[in-house]
């Protein structure tokens, strides 16, 4: 049989049934791979449906440090028989199969090219418990104590991990730590260990955090001053609000009055999410929803009005598999299009593309500044697998000295010096014009906003001049968008090449890797990150100066690479799409599968 | 386009306690057909925030799509105004509620704004009681799309096309009622004598406050066989009683038979004093409120009046106990943990 030995290189994957307290073990067995230093990925498989269907879990360990999902499963740890024949089925020859051995496994569920852990995990519990809650909890910590000894976690990690989990509920440590015991001892007794794929110790995480993007996101609008939040629920964004919630809670509750400096409300849908959002920026409130596509779908129209009545609006998209409701739980980057130019008519909004939950934080900060300095929507693009999943991310910081960028806003004081006010009346030369909060002075300042054409004074106009010269001034503001949004990320190969490659958001983990591995192929590849929407000119000029150009998407259409061609005019042959579409967040093989088949055409 | 009003002060005009003529709460010249019911209700919301003595930048206009939700144009030019999108009012009043708590939020809306396409954010306002003022201009028909009937249009009325409504009329104000408003009210664009009263009362009540107007849309349905015509509705009309609106502190000075009147203390010591009272009604009981719309409407009659007032509701604020301050006030060394807090969040993540 093969044998796979690997010291911190592997891929466990969990087979659980939804809601029977799987969770909260397998973040316990990720969280103490993380604590021994050593760079791991957690992702969350799970589907749309409360209780009872499977979902698994899938653990990456990557002494190299790479974070992105990696295809074939060295270890399946099955607790679901619903799975378990294709949880079999999809174990690498050499790997590994834990299972519940209370009843003999079948014959058909055997292969001679895999090793089969049995543990009696149900008999093991029945002996031990009464409780049924219990016997179904402590099942999972069970095996976590076993994977330990398998896998050479260290113990005093896991016992600290489990002090921290049930601080103020300290009687559960200790049945808490007797299941790990119990499973440890099964395996002492029974099988040899460690196996040949196990971690060690090791110093690769540094100052790292382990959190997922829409925490992130909730708290990066805490400290960007966020006060209204309006959303509807839809997966897989709704914990960018709940973060939102959580964290405003602790940090805007006045400790004296109880009162809270922020305002949550949950919208009838999200028309009314996105309205109330734009009318509390209307009115000087920095002001955010988040939503997924079918969300975005429904925003249309007043993302159109923020953009032509030129309200900042904060809007995170956390992107799934679409079309309609496609694959609720599953993850993509396939609004892009509908993002970019979301509305009828002229219409296009400045979207940013956070990587990591670290670049979650600051990019929410960075687009409430965007959203009121340009006076427009703003879209945060992540996607499920960066707002759901745990990532190993640099930690968060935060400037003191750093003020909010409030934009062009002409308070009492000002509006006293003028003699007439124009909302959108260009005097700086950029594109963006000054507006007023309502209530500001008692006789200069006010207008009506309207979605409707307006010249200068915000009057109703249909004067083909005055509507010419309006469109025209947004397009002027666009222009100085692109010199403001964050700039892509560029690394050059030690190498000329004269290929390059693109990529963005949560594509960054396996396109790097794939970069790795095809530079270990003698293929070198020059690489750029999007960060933002418009493309900043150096966007243009890395695809003018290389040949060749592979686009990394997670989307059917290649809809970055239809966005770059269309706002670029750069040629389409010389764009080459890299997809992947089926709802797993992408991987380096993929990558480098597609790229080299290239260069064997080229 | 937007025609302003050439602006120039008579001395000898009349000024409110805040020194402001009534001039200073005009707005733009109106650009509806002459004649139509939403000019005259512009015009008595002039005269109401004159006679309050509301200071006209504190005002907020908000409005959807149609003829009606243009008018904010035309009344209190120092106030911002939002012109948003169809049916899409509500939902932006409770953004700029939200972020500012202190201004007067006024509402302008069309039965198509809020019956048809705006209904879903209609009620969910009403649920969250904001605090603001909520007037319907309703004429039975789409004014801005030439004439198509609406949703409050009666099953029989005929428009001026010719044509006849089949379907059932939806009752703004019943559902408003049914939905849990804290005031509730109908009136008649030609019947200021009521209506500036009412509104006045409206924007002293600290609540979700809708007024169902009946407006007339002259060009598309004031045809004989609409039940939203001028003559239609000045003979079916009847009141719930005639409402004064008595602001804080002042004296007291027409005298009514004892027994036909009743008085409403409002939170901030004005007075709605209701006399020549229907009988079987009680503007504060909830179940006599819907009883006299019924009854009316099994009557054919259109009832209007203060139909229903309940000030003890908490408002959006209050149940989502945000500060006092306008949240749009609050700065950075309120709103922002700082780098501190986040290096503790930092440690608890590893
Ligand atoms: C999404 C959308 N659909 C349709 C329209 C076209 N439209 C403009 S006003 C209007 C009806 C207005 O009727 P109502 O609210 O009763 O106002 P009125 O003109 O009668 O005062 C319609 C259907 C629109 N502006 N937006
Ligand atoms: S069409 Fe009707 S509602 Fe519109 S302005 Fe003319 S009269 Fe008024
Ligand atoms: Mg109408």
């Amino acid at each position: 049989m093969q044998q796979s030995s690997s010291v911190n290189d592997f891929v466990i994957r969990f087979a659980n049934v939804n809601g029977t307290g799987s969770a909260s073990a397998n973040a316990l067995f990720a969280k103490a791979i993380f604590r021994m230093g050593i760079p791991v990925t957690p992702k969350n498989i799970f589907p749309s449906n409360i209780q009872g269907l499977p979902t698994w879990y899938e653990v990456r360990v990557s002494e190299k440090g790479y974070l992105g999902r990696r295809e074939g499963i060295d270890f399946m740890v099955c607790m679901n028989p619903q799975s378990m024949p294709k949880d079999i089925a999809s174990v690498k020859p050499g790997g590994y199969f834990l299972y519940d051995s209370t009843k003999t496994l079948h014959r058909e569920f055997i292969r001679e090219d895999i090793h089969y852990i049995g543990i009696p995990l149900m008999a093991i519990c029945l002996r031990e418990y009464t409780d049924p809650r219990q016997r179904q909890l402590f099942k999972n910590i069970i095996y976590v104590g076993a994977l330990s000894a398998l896998l050479e976690i260290e113990f005093p990690v896991l016992e600290t991990l489990l002090a921290e989990m049930f601080q103020g509920k300290e009687k559960l440590i200790a049945p808490n730590v007797k299941a790990l015991q119990l499973g440890i001892q099964y395996i002492h007794e029974n099988f040899e260990y460690p196996l040949d794929i196990r971690l060690e110790r090791r110093d690769l995480v540094g100052d790292r955090i382990l959190v997922d993007g829409n925490s992130a996101c909730g708290l990066g609008a805490v400290y960007a001053g966020a006060t209204v939040a309006a959303w509807y629920p839809i997966t897989p964004s709704t914990s960018v609000v709940e973060a939102f919630m959580e964290y405003a809670e602790q940090f805007r509750t006045d400790p004296e009055t109880g009162k809270k400096n922020f305002a949550i409300v949950q919208a009838e849908d999200e028309l009314a999410a996105i309205g109330m959002v734009i009318g509390a920026n209307w009115n000087g409130a920095r002001s955010f929803t988040a939503t997924s596509g079918p969300g975005v779908s429904l925003m249309a129209e007043f993302l159109g009005l923020a953009y032509f009545a030129e309200i900042p609006t904060v809007l995170i998209d956390v992107q799934r598999a679409g079309p309609s409701t496609g694959m609720p739980t599953r993850t993509q980057q396939a609004d892009i299009i509908a993002a970019a130019y979301a509305s009828h008519g002229d219409t296009k909004h400045v979207l940013l593309f956070p990587s990591t939950p670290k670049e979650c934080f600051d990019d929410v900060v960075t687009a409430f500044d965007l959203a009121e300095r340009l006076q427009t929507p703003v879209i945060v693009m992540t996607d499920l697998d960066l707002g759901m999943n745990d990532h190993l991310t640099a930690p968060f910081e935060w400037d003191d000295s750093r003020t909010y960028d409030r934009g062009k806003v002409l308070h009492t004081a000002d509006l006293e010096n003028i003699t007439k006010f124009g909302r959108y009346l260009e005097v700086d030369g950029d594109g963006i014009t000054y507006r007023t909060y309502p209530g500001s002075h008692p006789s200069k300042g006010a207008y009506v906003t309207r979605g409707t054409s307006h010249d200068e004074y915000a009057g109703y106009t249909e004067d083909s001049g005055t509507y010419t010269r309006n469109v025209d001034r947004l397009l002027k503001k666009w222009e100085t968008a692109k010199s403001i949004v964050p700039a892509p990320e560029v690394r050059q190969a030690a190498t000329a090449n004269e290929c390059g490659i693109l990529f963005f958001g949560t594509s960054i983990y396996s396109s790097e890797e794939a970069v790795d591995l095809l530079a270990a192929q003698d293929i070198h590849l020059d690489s750029l990150r999007l960060r933002s929407f418009p493309f900043s000119e150096s966007v243009g000029q890395f695809i003018a100066d290389h040949e060749l150009i592979f686009v990394i998407e997670q989307n059917r259409d290649a809809q970055m690479r239809s966005l770059l061609i269309n706002e670029l005019g750069v040629a389409p042959q010389k764009m080459i799409p890299v997809l992947n579409y089926d709802g797993t967040p992408i991987t380096a093989d993929t990558i480098v599968k597609q790229i080299i088949k290239n260069f064997a055409t080229v | 386009m937007t025609y302003t009003r050439p602006r120039f002060r008579n001395p000898h005009l009349p000024v409110n306690k805040i020194g402001y003529t009534q001039k200073d709460y005009e707005g733009a010249l109106s650009t509806l057909c002459a004649g139509c019911g939403h000019d005259s209700i512009s015009g008595a919301i002039v005269q109401a925030c004159y006679e309050l003595s509301i200071e006209p930048h504190r005002v907020a206009k908000m409005s959807g799509i149609g003829c009606s939700s243009k008018t904010p144009a035309y009344f209190l030019s120092n106030s911002h105004g939002f012109n948003s999108v169809h049916g899409r009012m509500p939902s932006v009043a409770t953004g700029a509620y939200l972020a500012n708590r202190d201004l007067v939020y006024f509402g302008v809306s069309g039965d198509g704004d809020t019956a048809s396409i705006g209904m879903g954010q209609f009620v969910h306002a009403i649920r969250r009681n904001l605090n603001m003022v909520y007037v319907v201009m309703n004429n039975g028909c789409y004014g801005l799309t030439k004439g198509q009937d609406s949703a409050t249009a009666d099953a029989g009325s005929k428009s001026k096309s010719g044509h006849t409504n089949p379907f059932q009329a939806i009752d703004l104000a019943g559902l408003a009622l049914e939905l849990g408003a804290s005031f509730v009210a109908r009136s008649f664009s030609g019947d200021k004598t009521q209506l500036v009263p009412l509104l006045k009362a409206a924007l002293a009540h600290p609540g979700f406050a809708f007024i169902d107007v009946i407006s007339p849309c002259v060009t598309f349905n004031n045809n004989p066989g609409s039940t939203k015509s001028y003559d239609y509705v000045r003979e079916h009309i009847e009141a719930t009683a005639t409402v004064d609106f008595v602001p804080i502190k002042s004296e007291i000075t027409t005298q009514y038979e004892a027994g036909s009147t009743k008085e409403i203390a409002l939170h901030d010591d004005s007075l709605i004093r209701l006399h020549k009272i229907a009988s079987d009604w009680d503007p504060q009981d909830r179940h006599s409120a819907m009883n006299a719309l019924h009854h009316a409407r099994s009557k054919g009659e259109i009832l209007t009046g203060l139909i229903y007032i309940d000030e003890s509701l908490q408002n959006l604020h209050e149940v989502l106990n945000t500060t006092t301050e306008p949240l749009n006030t609050l700065e950075e060394k309120v709103l922002c943990p700082g780098s501190k807090a986040l290096a503790t969040l930092n440690a608890g993540l590893r």
